[in-house]
């Protein structure tokens, strides 16, 4: 315990005199902590008492005066370091002067919202709202396209986005500071933990863009400050900061929530800390509003705030884009311009129709075909007949009688269980179904399009049967429940949902399922409905409530989360890369001619970290067998705790971040892993300050002190060496001696 | 007790193989996969499956070996009938008795968990009545036995576990030692029984971790967690090598499976790669005569080809082409496979004596045997890759296209760089010289200009290590013939001389446990393949045989008033669990300490058990079936009879609640047997029943039930 103190004093206590005079400019938060923090700290020392009662003594009154001192926020190293990080994310921000890497998606989004366009994204719309807002204030006007990356943006104002991105990246070094100050009461080690994350390239580059991450990763170390914060607060239940650092943190676990799905894991271990805490207030048999006010704080809070993200999404996006495709009918029919908004069209279906047929499963495709044929050993070699996501001409089908095509008399409508045939606009084939096995759901029939200008066989008849209705009710448009059964198997139209092969260009299955049972799979309905010889309706579509456009988008985006598959060329990223930075990201350029940007962790504090966490592992389990067998660890108490609780939450922390990614089959990339990397930084001086500690115990002050110390300047030499990969390179690449990079791809697999 | 045992044994053992020996003349879907291993093993002939290690096959070929079976019979249609060579009661004997031992350790667990003789008895009546658990263990299936060694393994840990206040007894250990033996079996039958090793050794830790609290023990300790260490982790990863030991010994002979193994690995089989290899010189030297093997086996397995044909002018996109000659990999051996290997510097295609090596990082050029073209590629975009370079057998058309045929020879894995190029044993990127592109198999396949062989391309953009990316040299010799026609000769007559080369048994099982985890087939939906969350409530069968006349049919169909229970079961654990659990945190104690215990332990076997045997399923993405669902089963229904008794001793306090639970156990019980009356002819395959009963049957609509046309 004295030995760290000593230490922080040794090294800041100039300051820490300082901070006590200018403590009030620093925040809310701060403030009110000063001033309640010497009525506390008596019972702050008791603490650690809960787990040993041993520590309370009379002699400890000194070590709790000095002990105290490394509890004020030390203000000079805070603004040093957001200094620094502001410096080194804003250094040449505006270049490259073109679109990198994902920043065409994003970027684009963010114009999106400039011009309320509906759109479709697998993640959440905070993060891009943000970006848009950031766009809005500085002047971009949504006009830049963002075809692809490379694209020059001339004249647009893209740094307002830039910048925004890079002054979200830039607190994260700031928060981890504070987190480990909190955990360890060392300001070395948390200088240290800072440093870490300024020199690091990965870090820089990736706040540098116009990307989601930085967003993300500002909630994710929002919430984890906040929570730690909170946990400290534990012996003051229901105090102002109390309350203010339980909110604060709810309100980040809804920002990272609605940034990307990956906020699930920083919820998980929000979720896990709280369960914790309550188990402990639970064997306090004080019975409290704890659980209240945390299931305020931490569920109630962040489900509003989440819900009210996805309602500002909806009210901004009114107008019809891109993305309509994804929704059902009723969710289309409230954007402006779309063809169902304030939708005009015949009432009731009739034979001579021109229609399309929208499944009704959430996220189901509209009925379609085109000029492809199943392939070989995959049924009947006919054409296919799939659904389809986005609108299309392919879409639309012609309603027939069963025996005639003529339609020159008056329209006659069409009523449950007439029998009737679709024949596809495009091809004039017949939608038809046989005794072959479906191409991916085996045990569901084949459907094709079969015939040629409409002549096909008695497999081409259907018949009409509206959900809910009795014989002789008219079919309705967009607003009937309608099932197609096939004549002669006894069938049921059905869409599975599973995504075919290459050569049915990715789109979805479609079957006649055997099982008749009703689900939103089998069941269609009517979208889009043309017939000249019927009278035009306003139809007002029954709106859809929020909660369902809620439910709907978030079962869209999981459906989209999981298509993204990896392409079968493509050289996947694994997991097991990451940690040991076996592979980069090229955020722009290839060759020696472009201007390079490449995302790669700077391999220094990279393999530093993983290092660390075996140090760590090591170290906590051999702290537990000595104490499971009795040992006294004597005055390591303190730093038995620092590194079993404190480290214990930031190993929970990197595992809850990056396992997940071990049994995700979607795509993923190297950046995902830049959330787990936090903790691991954190963790890292965690692990180290103990050895110093214990270094320090040992007699061994001098190494005590340049271990830790060390690591900054050795973090910053080799930011030094690496620095061209975020900051952009020029000239030969690093095989090449002449290069500037020369001498420093130290793994073959990586790309500059 | 061990009276009521063999007899529960010898009743549960009658029951089972009775029907097996009416019904043996007919076999029944997975019975015809496992089968045609089986007969590899009777001949002896080397196999690949990569459904499971190959414990689970050895068992049932010691079935087989029992039985005399000589391997002679073709296993591929479902539903044909067993000629007479086939010992099908031995075959099917094995898995039944596995099977039918299950209800008597079913009882032992219960009592090991420290319930009633009566609870336990509730436990094996229930096992014993569970149709799908009878229809899985009377045919030639693994599931049986896999679930024999789970059960077999948490009672003799259970066992061990009970006596751990006599430190020295040697039935201690020995019980120990079985559990650990069968935790290996277990995972040697099928990687499933893993789950449940690793819940065993979870359960162990624990255990062990008090027993390094303990601090009355000292040396002793040391020597209880090491000797614990060693039976439960060492010896089982030891017995699994083992298996994989006895399996390479018994498989000696090359058979349809070699191509997916690496030319060295062939070559240590009996027959196959090793008659043609034998002999063969092992360093590659200038002028040598070889095929290239690709390292990946991603389609195919192939080797480096080249035809008299050239890529057309322009591809069906309009992309033009170099028009060259094509370049390929071809899944078969063929005359067209060979390749020569020339020094740039010299005009000899022979090998000159002495023969100079060809060693890392040497240029060499790369000579078509039969075609005498030089392999080629340049900045022309390949025709299925078409961010990678052409390759090509180089001919000059004289449109300033200048061959660029020039190699490095690269060894991934050298130990020195100069190292000599060695037959089969070097992996080799071939690097172009003046590119630096890396000669690859792309894992497209030609249309049919290309005859549909393998794509070849240059990748500019290699990185790191690709198996696509290496070659070996499987066929050596060393060119003597100066004259063409005399080479061709030569390339068609076979490969000569006399060296042996043995790989080490590790070196064997690491490529051999890797093809295994590595390989996929083709994994598409079946008829009777189903999701983890239709198993809970069994809304899907499996049909296994259907008679060729009648009506008479076996279907893998569960007990459903034993599945019910089971949730049901699981469900109240769960809350009982819950309540005390936080109930005890606020320090009201409803149970005894020594109840809870036994509660969280016979929790964390029996519901441990059904989540770690069910929920791995909803992360796997293979095609998964009903089957896979019964060790979780077993260990859910379990759960039953524990839930049971506890609610009876320590819920429920009132002679009258008793009476009135009493009577609802056995309402459950006999509404357990009449439902497994009621589905014993689907469980059987008799007495045949006609379409009637059968739709009577149907419970669910969810179920294939098949039905004859008359």
């Amino acid at each position: 315990m004295e030995g760290r103190c000593g230490e922080g004093s040794h090294t800041q206590s100039p300051s820490c005199a300082a901070v006590r005079s200018r403590k009030p400019c620093m925040d809310t938060g701060k403030h009110r902590e000063k001033a309640s923090s010497k009525k506390t700290e008596p019972r702050r020392a008791t603490r650690p008492s809960s787990s040993d009662t041993r520590g309370l003594n009379g002699t400890s009154t000194e070590k709790r005066l000095r002990y105290s001192d490394c509890d004020y926020t030390p203000l000079c190293p805070l603004l040093s370091v957001a200094a620094l990080s502001l410096c080194t994310r804003f250094y040449r921000i505006t270049e490259p002067p073109h679109v990198c890497w994902d920043e065409t998606h994003f970027g684009k989004m963010g114009s999106y919202y400039i011009n309320r366009t509906f759109f479709f994204d697998v993640h959440p719309p905070l993060g891009k709202m943000l970006i848009g807002l950031a766009g809005y204030l500085t002047g971009y006007d949504g006009t830049f396209p963002f075809i692809k990356p490379g694209d020059k943006y001339e004249h647009h104002n893209y740094w307002g986005m830039r910048g925004f991105c890079a002054v979200l990246g830039s607190c994260l070094p700031p928060f981890a500071f504070l987190v480990v100050l909190e955990l360890s009461h060392s300001t070395p080690a948390a200088l240290i933990t800072a440093s870490l994350l300024i020199f690091d390239t990965g870090y820089i580059t990736l706040s540098q863009y116009i990307l989601l991450d930085p967003i993300l990763m500002f909630f994710i170390m929002g919430a984890v400050l906040s929570m730690v914060k909170f946990n400290h607060q534990r012996l003051r239940p229901f105090s102002w900061s109390w309350w203010l650092w339980l909110l604060l943190t709810g309100v980040n676990l809804s920002g990272s929530l609605g940034v990307k799905f990956v906020g699930l894991f920083n919820i998980l271990l929000v979720g896990i800390n709280t369960a914790w805490d309550l188990w402990r207030l639970l064997g306090d048999l004080h019975l409290s509003l704890h659980l209240i006010a945390r299931m305020f704080g931490l569920i109630m809070l962040p489900l509003f705030l989440y819900t009210t993200i996805f309602a500002v999404h909806f009210v901004i996006l009114n107008r019809s884009g891109p993305g309509d495709g994804f929704f059902s009918s009723a969710f289309q029919s409230r954007l402006i311009g779309n063809n169902l908004h304030n939708a005009t069209m015949p009432e009731y279906l009739a034979y001579g129709s021109i229609i399309t047929l929208k499944n009704l499963r959430i996220a189901g495709g509209y009925l379609h075909s085109h000029w492809h044929l199943y392939p070989e050993g995959v049924g009947a070699h006919q054409q296919q007949v799939t659904a389809y996501l986005h609108k299309d001409y392919n879409n639309l089908w012609l309603v027939k009688r069963p025996n005639s095509d003529d339609f020159t008399w008056n329209p006659e409508l069409i009523r449950h269980g007439d029998i009737i045939r679709l024949e596809h606009k495009e091809t004039t084939r017949n939608l038809h179904s046989h005794l072959h096995e479906a191409p991916l759901t085996k045990k569901h029939l084949q459907v094709t399009g079969y015939g040629i200008n409409g002549t096909g066989d008695p497999n081409d008849l259907w018949q009409v049967e509206v959900c809910g209705g009795k014989k002789g009710d008219p079919v309705k448009v967009l607003r009937s429940k309608v099932r197609l059964l096939h004549r002669s198997t006894g069938c049921v139209l059905y869409s599975s949902g599973k995504t075919l092969p290459k050569w049915g260009w990715e789109q979805v299955e479609v079957t006649c399922s055997p099982y008749l049972k009703e689900t939103p799979n089998s069941q269609w309905n009517i979208e889009d409905h043309v017939n000249p010889k019927l009278p035009n309706i306003s139809l007002h579509v029954l709106k859809p409530s929020f909660l369902e456009i809620l439910l709907e988008s978030h079962i869209v985006m999981i459906r989209g989360n999981s298509g993204l598959k990896p392409k079968d060329n493509e050289i996947n990223s694994k997991p097991w890369h990451w940690p040991i930075n076996y592979q980069g990201l090229r955020f722009s350029g290839v060759n020696e001619t472009e201007y390079r940007v490449y995302l790669l962790g700077n391999p220094v504090i990279w393999w530093l970290n993983l290092f660390s966490l075996g140090l760590f592992v090591v170290m906590v389990s051999l702290c537990c067998v000595a104490l499971q067998r009795g040992a006294k660890l004597g005055g390591t108490k303190k730093g038995k705790q620092v590194l079993m609780e404190g480290g214990g939450l930031l190993f929970l922390g990197w595992l809850l971040h990056y396992l997940p990614f071990y049994t995700m089959g979607r795509i993923l990339y190297y950046h995902h892993y830049f959330p787990a990397m936090l903790f691991s930084s954190m963790l890292t001086v965690m692990a180290h300050s103990t050895v110093s500690v214990c270094l320090w115990k040992l007699q061994g002050y001098v190494l005590a002190f340049i271990h830790l110390l060390a690591m900054g300047p050795f973090s910053m030499c080799s930011f030094y060496l690496f620095h061209p990969l975020s900051y952009g390179m020029n000239g030969p690449l690093a095989h090449d001696p002449t290069s500037s990079m020369a001498g420093l791809r130290w793994l073959d697999s990586w790309e500059f | 007790i061990k009276l009521f045992l063999s007899k529960e044994a010898v009743l549960s053992t009658h029951l089972y193989e009775y029907p097996a020996l009416m019904l043996s003349l007919l076999h029944s879907f997975d019975e015809v996969y496992y089968g045609q291993f089986v007969s590899l093993y009777m001949k002896r002939v080397f196999f690949i499956d990569e459904s499971g290690p190959p414990l689970g096959h050895m068992i049932l070929a010691l079935g087989g070996y029992l039985g005399d079976f000589d391997g002679n019979f073709v296993w591929n249609r479902i539903g044909a009938e067993y000629t007479s060579n086939v010992p099908v009661w031995t075959l099917r004997l094995i898995p039944a008795l596995c099977g039918s031992l299950c209800v008597p350790l079913g009882y032992l667990l219960v009592v090991e968990l420290g319930y009633s003789h009566f609870t336990a008895l509730g436990a094996s009546l229930l096992l014993l009545m569970e149709n799908s658990l009878i229809v899985q263990s009377r045919f030639m299936l693994l599931d049986s036995v896999l679930i024999f060694f789970l059960l077999l393994a948490v009672v003799s840990y259970l066992r061990f576990h009970k006596h751990l206040c006599c430190f020295s007894s040697l039935w201690k250990w020995l019980w120990l030692f079985l559990s650990g033996t069968s935790c290996a079996f277990a995972v040697g039958v099928k990687y499933m029984g893993l789950f449940t090793y690793l819940l065993l050794l979870g359960l162990a830790a624990v255990h062990t971790w008090h027993v390094i609290g303990d601090k009355t023990l000292c040396n002793v300790m040391l020597v209880q967690v090491v000797v614990r260490f060693l039976v439960l982790v060492v010896m089982p990863a030891l017995l699994y090598l083992g298996f994989f030991y006895v399996h390479l010994i018994l498989l000696y002979r090359s058979g349809p499976h070699d191509q997916m193994m690496s030319s060295a690995f062939q070559a240590s089989l009996e027959g196959g790669l090793s008659r043609i290899t034998q002999g063969q010189p092992l360093e590659v030297a200038f002028g040598s005569q070889v095929t290239l093997r690709s390292a990946s086996s991603k389609p195919l397995p192939c080797w480096l080809h080249s035809h008299k044909a050239n890529y057309p002018i322009r591809y069906e996109n309009g992309r033009g082409s170099s028009h060259q000659q094509q370049v390929t990999c071809y899944p078969f051996k063929d005359v067209n496979n060979w390749w020569i290997i020339k020094d740039p510097s010299r005009q000899s295609l022979v090998v000159s004596s002495p023969p100079r090596p060809v060693r890392h990082g040497d240029i060499i050029q790369l000579l078509h045997g039969m075609t005498s073209r030089f392999l080629n590629t340049h900045d022309v975009a390949a025709p299925m890759s078409p961010h990678s370079q052409e390759v090509t057998g180089y001919i000059d058309f004289n449109v300033s296209m200048p061959a660029q045929n020039l190699w490095r020879v690269d060894i991934t894995n050298r130990e020195s760089d100069r190292d000599v190029w060695k037959t089969i044993l070097s992996e080799v990127q071939l690097i172009h010289v003046n590119t630096s592109a890396v000669l690859k198999l792309s894992g497209a396949s030609l249309p049919d200009w290309g005859f549909r062989q393998l794509e070849v391309v240059g990748d500019k953009i290699y990185k790191g290590y690709q198996q696509s990316g290496v070659w070996n040299v499987e066929e050596h010799r060393y060119g003597k013939s100066h004259e063409q026609k005399e080479r061709e000769l030569e390339l068609k007559s076979p490969t000569h001389d006399d060296i042996s080369r043995n790989l080490t048994f590790m070196a064997k099982f690491i490529e051999l446990q890797w093809k295994m985890l590595t390989v996929r087939n083709e994994e598409s939906e079946h008829k009777y393949s189903s999701l983890p969350l239709e198993w809970i409530t069994m809304d899907t069968n499996i049909a296994y045989w259907l008679h060729p006349s009648n009506n008479a049919q076996i279907h893998l169909i569960g007990n459903s008033v034993t599945w019910t229970l089971a949730n049901l079961a699981l469900f109240i654990y769960v809350l009982l669990f819950l309540t005390y659990l936080l109930r005890r945190r606020r320090k009201i104690e409803d149970i005894p300490e020594a109840c809870w215990e036994q509660l969280v332990l016979a929790g964390v076997v029996c519901s441990g058990g059904w989540v770690v045997n069910y929920l791995p399923f909803f992360l796997m993405e293979k095609t998964l079936f009903l089957y896979h669902y019964l060790p979780a089963l077993t260990f859910q229904i379990l759960q039953i009879p524990v839930v049971v008794e506890h609610l009876y001793t320590h819920v429920l306090r009132s002679p009258s609640q008793h009476k009135a639970f009493g009577g609802v156990i056995l309402a459950a019980l006999c509404s357990v047997y009449f439902c497994y009356r009621i589905f014993s002819p689907l469980t059987y395959g008799q007495p045949e029943l006609t379409s009637e009963e059968l739709a009577a049957l149907r419970w669910r609509d969810s179920w294939d039930i098949l039905f004859r046309k008359r």
